[in-house]
């Protein structure tokens, strides 16, 4: 990403917007600075207010408070069809009764564009479907009339594309292709991308910035890798990749290290990655993410270095994922506890019903606040998909 | 090496294809279902379409009168004549069609549009009214139609003291002080009479919009004037079609209208075509009266499909 100083022109500035459907709040009074020329995503489940925050931009949904800044202009009370802001739609949302060469004109020829035609044909071929100019929509396949709404809107050179799940119809090869197109075109061109997903793996691939939202708030913002190390909430640290929460009691507290005690045993966590009040005697939620984990049967537990924190426990579940195996461990500290540990010696011991150890540099231990729920932001078994 | 050469020898059974034996048909019986199926409609179309259109095609080259008796003579004379000597009323007929159905459609356009798009939860409500004056009579409305239009009526004082009558009788489409009995009340009548066969079918294609195309052409600076030419209009032209030829046809061979609202002035085909029949009984003047409107209005038809490109329709 580019410094601040020279590129604070072109941001997108949402300022106090919410949105209210009657009794019903969708988005949360939000305050939002999208960098230009970043690739910004709105993450979050379904209902969490995403959508609904990119529509406000668009202008196809009228904030209920708030305003809406592009590049220093407000453009709250601008209608869609006069704000520099495109859209790749959800459903694609091509003209049925147009060609494809028409669909990507029509931007141009609205704002009475002359010769389109050089600009058209650039654009095709930017999407890879300069062959296809003469078709109607409905001869593409899913994927090409992905590429065709993505040229549709970025034809126009928009100050910012907002992308409401434009991969959602995709199957996963062809979503994980267009994907790293996407990421392509964006580098390509430097616009702003706006991209609303559901699918954290989605954002983390290709957004610089990611908002995780839930219930009509943003939960957290950062860069995917900043989010995933030091989630703030049990939402985030859920919601994104898997982790490991432990309940725990604050034994000791000091300006480097917390020691808390979960299960019988004591663990240790760098207080600055603590997000909760330290105090001895308060309770914590300790996390750990399960690829940090190694997993040692409890006969070898002796060689296990000193310093790294320890838990024991016993293999409920074990499943292999070719380049690593996937445990469940159920202990005194908790149960339903996930490791993955890389295939590389593998351990034939390591069976469900092994007695084992579960040992990582406490560096790698995030505390956060007790008070909210563990299990928020665990994604469902449909949600998955 | 000698391990798997033997597994080779024996391939499993999954890889084989099926064998003609293997892909059975269904029974003839189950094969002939759709046929017997489509049976009534077609007795139905044979009984009350196919044989009536021949029995008419025969009668119109018959000569002869009531007395005594018919005959087939291919006297294809019989069209050239009634042609020559009616042909005021076709055009009077595709003329009065016509303007109501450009009529259906400047008023039932707004409001399937409305019903369609903004009616929300009031739109059931709407569409029943839209259908409720078949739950009376045909003849009864029209004849309704006769009171509202009356000479020195409501509606009749307003368009005069409007001086909206002066324009009109200008134009021929009243006399003086009058409309019923003129070409005016026949359209009004043909107008309100098909006006729901222009609103249901104009009202089933916008409503089948996505509305997020309109989002669409919205985010790509199409004002809503623009969304709607470039966009609603165009997609809903199947409704068009299909509402402006529900219109138009039974309009163009209407005679109820013209019987009640109209005077000897404003005589349609159809009129023709009912006095020939039943009165005149001359059958064979009637039927080649029917066929030629059949002709003409099934060519103005195929020539307005092929302008209008729906292709989707057809």
């Amino acid at each position: 990403m580019t410094t601040d100083t020279d590129s604070t022109g072109g941001d997108v500035r949402l300022t106090g917007i919410s949105k209210t459907y009657g009794s019903f709040t969708a988005v949360h009074p939000l305050d939002l600075t999208i960098p230009q020329g970043s690739f910004f995503a709105l993450l979050g489940a379904s209902g969490c207010g995403k959508t609904t925050t990119l529509r406000m931009i668009a202008g196809l949904e009228d904030p209920t408070t708030g305003t809406v800044r592009l590049g220093g202009r407000d453009v709250t009370d601008l209608p869609p069809y006069k704000r520099p802001v495109n859209t790749v739609f959800q459903s694609y949302a091509l003209f049925p009764h147009l060609s494809i060469y028409e669909n990507v004109a029509f931007g141009l020829r609205r704002r009475g564009v002359k010769s389109v035609r050089k600009q058209v044909g650039e654009m095709l071929d930017l999407v890879q479907l300069g062959d296809r100019a003469q078709q109607r929509p409905h001869q593409l396949s899913g994927g090409q009339q992905q590429r065709v709404a993505v040229a549709r809107a970025l034809i126009n050179h928009p100050q910012v594309l907002l992308l409401d799940e434009p991969l959602g119809a995709l199957d996963l090869k062809l979503r994980r292709q267009m994907q790293l197109e996407l990421k392509r075109i964006q580098t390509e061109v430097g616009i702003t991308f706006v991209h609303v997903t559901h699918d954290q793996e989605e954002a983390m691939t290709m957004a610089d910035q990611v908002a995780v939202m839930n219930g009509g708030r943003v939960e957290q913002l950062g860069a995917p890798a900043d989010l995933y190390e030091n989630p703030g909430t049990t939402f985030v640290a859920n919601f994104l990749g898997t982790s490991n929460l432990i309940t725990a009691g604050i034994v000791e507290s000091s300006a480097e290290d917390l020691v808390v005690s979960a299960g019988g045993g004591k663990l240790k966590l760098p207080a600055a990655r603590c997000r909760a009040a330290t105090a001895p005697g308060g309770s914590l939620l300790v996390g750990v993410r399960p690829e940090k984990i190694s997993l040692a049967h409890a006969d070898d537990a002796a060689g296990i270095p000193e310093g790294r924190n320890r838990i024991t426990g016993r293999i409920t579940a074990s499943s292999f994922i070719g380049v690593s195996t996937q445990y469940v461990v159920d202990g005194p500290a908790g149960s339903g506890l996930q490791v993955y540990e890389q295939n590389v010696e593998r351990d034939s011991r390591l069976a469900p019903g092994a007695e084992v150890v579960l040992h990582w540099n406490p560096a790698h231990t995030f505390g956060l606040d007790a008070g909210q729920a563990i299990d928020a932001g665990t994604q469902k078994v449909e949600d998955a998909a | 090496m000698t391990g798997t050469a033997t597994v080779e020898k024996d391939p499993p059974p999954l890889t084989t294809a099926p064998t003609a034996d293997q892909v059975r048909k269904p029974p003839t019986r189950r094969r002939l279902v759709p046929y017997w199926l489509l049976l009534p409609g077609i007795l139905w179309l044979v009984v009350f379409f196919a044989l009536p259109l021949v029995y008419q095609a025969s009668t119109s080259v018959q000569t002869g009168s009531l007395e005594q008796g018919f005959e087939v003579t291919w006297h294809f004379a019989t069209y050239w004549d009634a042609l020559a000597e009616y042909y005021p009323q076709y055009v009077r007929s595709l003329l009065y069609a016509g303007t109501a159905t450009v009529l259906c459609l400047l008023l039932g356009y707004p409001l399937a549009y409305l019903i369609a798009f903004k009616a929300g939860r009031w739109r059931n409500l709407v569409l029943v009214l839209v259908i409720a004056p078949f739950f009376t009579s045909f003849l009864i409305r029209t004849l309704a139609w006769k009171t509202i239009l009356a000479d020195g009526g409501a509606v009749v004082g307003a368009l005069d003291a409007l001086h909206v009558l002066d324009v009109t009788d200008w134009l021929g489409w009243t006399q003086g002080d009058r409309v019923l009995a003129t070409p005016m009340a026949v359209v009004c009548g043909l107008t309100y009479n098909f006006l729901p066969f222009m609103i249901l079918p104009l009202y089933t294609s916008l409503e089948r919009i996505d509305g997020r195309l309109h989002e669409a052409a919205r985010d790509l600076y199409a004002s809503p004037a623009t969304t709607f030419r470039k966009v609603t209009f165009p997609l809903s032209m199947p409704g068009v079609v299909s509402g402006t030829l529900l219109t138009f046809i039974p309009a163009s061979g209407d005679y109820v209208n013209a019987e009640l609202l109209g005077s000897t002035d404003t005589k349609m085909v159809g009129n023709v075509i009912q006095s020939q029949f039943l009165r005149v009984l001359d059958y064979p003047t009637a039927a080649a009266l029917s066929f030629i409107l059949m002709a003409v209005v099934l060519i103005m038809v195929t020539v307005y499909i092929r302008r209008a490109g729906t292709e989707d329709l057809v």
